[in-house]
C-alpha cells in the first residue's frame, strides 16, 4: 500500500466533507440535468454513485471540483460555502481533493511519472521530496516499468491507472473518481479499489460515479442513484464502521 | 510508504515542461520580435545620434554672432569694423573678436557669385565674435557695446537659424521615440496574440493543470516565463543585427562620410543591451495581463 500522510492534517470529523443543498444545473440556464440535489457526504464515508448515462453524474462531480456553478443551491466542502468562492481561492480547496476524470485528462506531454508527480509540483514540493512517493506509486498500479512514457503510448487500462496514482499521490482529503475502473480489467480493477478502500480506512471521502450497481455490496459502501435530476440513496455508506453516516442520513 | 534506496541513488529526474512547445509557431514570432527589436534598436541608436546632432549644430550656433558695421561718414568701413571688434573684445561673455577683411569676404562669396564681379561689389563690413561657451553675452549686450562706443551696428546672433535647427532635430527625435513606442506597443500586441493563440490551442491543458491546483497565477507565470524568454533571445538576435549596421555605418562613414549629418557613437550600442531586455519585459507584461484576463474571464 504505497500511501503515506504527506502532510500532517488534523481534518475536523464532525463537519461534511460535502454538503449539498436544494442544487439545481443546467447548460441551457435552466437546472436541467440536476434538480433539487441534497447530499450530505460525512467525513470518512464511502459512496458510489449510480445511474444511467447522461443522468448527469459526470456534472454532478463537475460542481463538487468547482469546474461549474450551480444555478440554484448551496455547495459547502470542507465546512466551507463554496457556492460563491472567488476565483482565487479555487486553487487551495482543489488541493485538498483527488479526482480522477472519466476521460483521463493526462498531459500527453508529460511522462507518466511526471503526470503523477503533477499535483505535487503545482502545491510546490521539489523533486526529491516527491520522487520516492511518484515512484512507488507507480510501481503499485503495475506501470513500474513505465516511468518514462508518454501517455499517447499507454494503454486505456494504464492511462486510467496513471489518472488514479495522480489523484491519489497527495493523499487526499476528499476523492472523487468518475468511472475510475471502466478501462481496466477485472483483477486490477478489484486491486484499484483496494486502493480506494485503504485511503478511506484512513479517512478520505470517497464519492465514485460507476455503472455497476453491485460494487456498493462488495465493498459495504453507501450507494445512490441520480435519475432524471434527481439523487436518491439507496443505501447507507457502511465502510468503515468508525465512520458513519451522518445522523441525517448520506442523501436528504 | 517504505523507502526504496533504489531510487534514492538515481538522479533525480528533470521535470518537464508544464506547458508543451509549439515549435513552429514559435519559430515565426521569434523572427517576428527579431525584426521588431532590430528595427526599435536603430530607432533608439537614431533617437540619440539625432539629439546629439542638435546638440552639436546649435552649440556651435550659440557660440558665434556675427556684426555688421555700418561705417559713418568721416570713418572708413575696415576701421568701423576694426573699432566694433575692439570694443566687443573687451564685452564680458566674448572670446574673442575679428574684423572680416575684404579678401576674407570676398572668400565666402566667390562660390556664389564668381570672382569676375567680386572687386565691384559693395561688402558688408563685418566682425565675427567667438562668444564664452558657458556664459555667452546676449545680443543686446553686444548692441548696448556698440552703441556706447559711437558706432552703428546690427548683431545677428543666429537665433533664428538655432531655433530652426533646434526644432528640426527635436522633430527627428520626437520621430524616433514614437517609433520606439510603436515598436513596444507592436511587439506587447504580438506577444498577446501569441499568448491567446497559444491558451486557445492548449485550452485542455490549463483546465488539467487548473484541475490539478494550479493557480491562474501560475499558469500565467508559464507563459510569461516561455515568450519572456522568447523575446530575450529574438530580442538579442535582433538588437545584434541593428548593433553590427550601425557599427558598419560608422566604421564606412567615419568622419567625413554619413556619420557628421548623424554623429553615431560606439557607446550608442549600448542600445542593444537595453533593447532585448526591454522587449522581454513587454513580452513578460503582455502574456501575464493576458493570460489572467483570458483566464478570469475578461479576455
Amino acid at each position: 500500500m504505497p500511501i503515506q500522510e504527506r502532510r500532517p492534517t488534523a481534518p475536523n470529523k464532525d463537519i461534511d466533507v460535502v454538503r449539498l443543498r436544494g442544487l439545481g444545473f443546467g447548460y441551457d440556464d435552466r437546472p436541467s440535468v440536476l434538480r433539487d440535489v441534497n447530499l450530505i457526504l460525512p467525513h470518512g464515508s464511502f459512496h458510489f454513485l449510480t445511474g444511467p448515462s447522461g443522468a448527469g453524474k459526470s456534472t454532478l462531480l463537475r460542481l463538487m471540483t468547482l469546474g461549474e456553478r450551480p444555478q440554484t443551491g448551496r455547495i459547502s466542502l470542507f465546512g466551507q460555502d463554496v457556492t460563491q468562492i472567488p476565483r482565487s481561492a479555487i486553487p487551495a480547496m482543489r488541493q485538498r481533493m483527488g479526482v480522477v476524470f472519466q476521460e483521463f485528462r493526462l498531459l500527453d506531454h508529460l511522462s507518466a511519472f511526471d503526470n503523477v508527480a503533477l499535483p505535487l509540483r503545482l502545491n510546490g514540493e521539489r523533486p526529491r521530496d516527491y520522487v520516492q512517493d511518484v515512484a512507488e506509486m507507480l510501481r503499485w498500479v503495475g506501470l513500474g516499468g513505465r516511468f518514462e512514457a508518454l501517455p499517447p503510448s499507454l494503454s486505456g487500462g494504464e492511462k486510467q491507472r496513471l489518472a488514479i496514482a495522480r489523484a491519489v499521490i497527495t493523499r487526499p482529503r476528499l476523492i472523487l473518481a468518475d468511472e475510475p475502473t471502466g478501462s481496466v480489467d477485472r483483477a486490477m480493477g478489484e486491486k484499484l479499489m483496494r486502493l480506494f478502500v485503504s485511503l478511506n480506512k484512513l479517512g478520505a471521502t470517497i464519492l465514485i460515479a460507476t455503472h455497476d450497481e453491485d460494487m456498493a455490496e462488495r465493498y459495504g459502501a453507501g450507494l445512490l442513484r441520480l435519475e432524471d435530476g434527481y439523487l436518491r440513496q439507496l443505501v447507507p455508506s457502511q465502510r468503515p464502521p468508525e465512520h458513519q453516516p451522518h445522523p441525517e442520513g448520506a442523501a436528504v | 510508504m517504505s523507502a526504496n534506496p533504489s531510487v534514492i541513488r538515481k538522479p533525480l529526474p528533470v521535470p518537464g515542461t508544464l506547458l508543451p512547445r509549439e515549435r513552429s509557431g514559435e519559430r515565426w514570432l521569434a523572427a517576428v520580435i527579431a525584426v521588431l527589436c532590430f528595427l526599435a534598436t536603430l530607432s533608439a541608436i537614431g533617437a540619440l545620434a539625432a539629439d546629439r546632432a542638435a546638440h552639436g549644430w546649435a552649440g556651435e550656433l550659440r557660440g558665434e554672432a556675427t556684426v555688421q558695421v555700418r561705417p559713418r561718414v568721416d570713418e572708413s568701413g575696415p576701421t568701423a569694423a576694426a573699432r566694433a571688434a575692439e570694443t566687443l573684445s573687451a564685452v564680458q561673455g566674448v572670446e574673442e573678436a575679428y574684423a572680416l577683411d575684404r579678401k576674407a569676404s570676398e572668400r565666402l562669396l566667390a562660390p556664389w557669385v564668381g570672382e569676375a564681379v567680386l572687386p565691384d561689389l559693395p561688402l558688408p563690413h563685418l566682425v565675427v565674435v567667438r562668444l564664452d561657451e558657458k556664459h555667452p553675452a546676449s545680443a543686446p549686450t553686444l548692441s548696448r557695446a556698440l552703441a556706447e562706443a559711437g558706432l552703428d551696428a546690427s548683431v545677428d546672433d543666429h537665433s533664428l537659424w538655432r531655433g530652426e535647427v533646434e526644432r528640426a532635430a527635436g522633430i527627428v527625435t520626437v520621430l524616433a521615440i514614437a517609433a520606439f513606442v510603436l515598436i513596444a506597443g507592436a511587439t506587447a500586441a504580438v506577444i498577446a496574440y501569441a499568448t491567446r493563440a497559444g491558451m486557445a490551442a492548449q485550452a485542455d491543458i490549463i483546465e488539467t493543470l487548473s484541475l490539478n491546483g494550479a493557480s491562474d497565477g501560475h499558469v500565467a507565470g508559464l507563459y510569461q516565463a516561455r515568450f519572456g524568454k522568447l523575446a530575450l533571445s529574438a530580442g538579442v538576435a535582433g538588437a545584434v543585427m541593428a548593433g553590427l549596421a550601425m557599427a558598419l555605418l560608422r566604421l564606412l562613414g567615419g568622419e567625413a562620410g554619413l556619420t557628421p549629418a548623424l554623429p553615431v557613437r560606439f557607446s550608442d550600442l549600448l542600445a542593444i543591451v537595453v533593447c532585448p531586455v526591454l522587449a522581454a519585459v513587454t513580452a513578460i507584461l503582455a502574456a501575464r495581463f493576458t493570460a489572467l484576463a483570458k483566464l478570469s474571464g475578461r479576455g
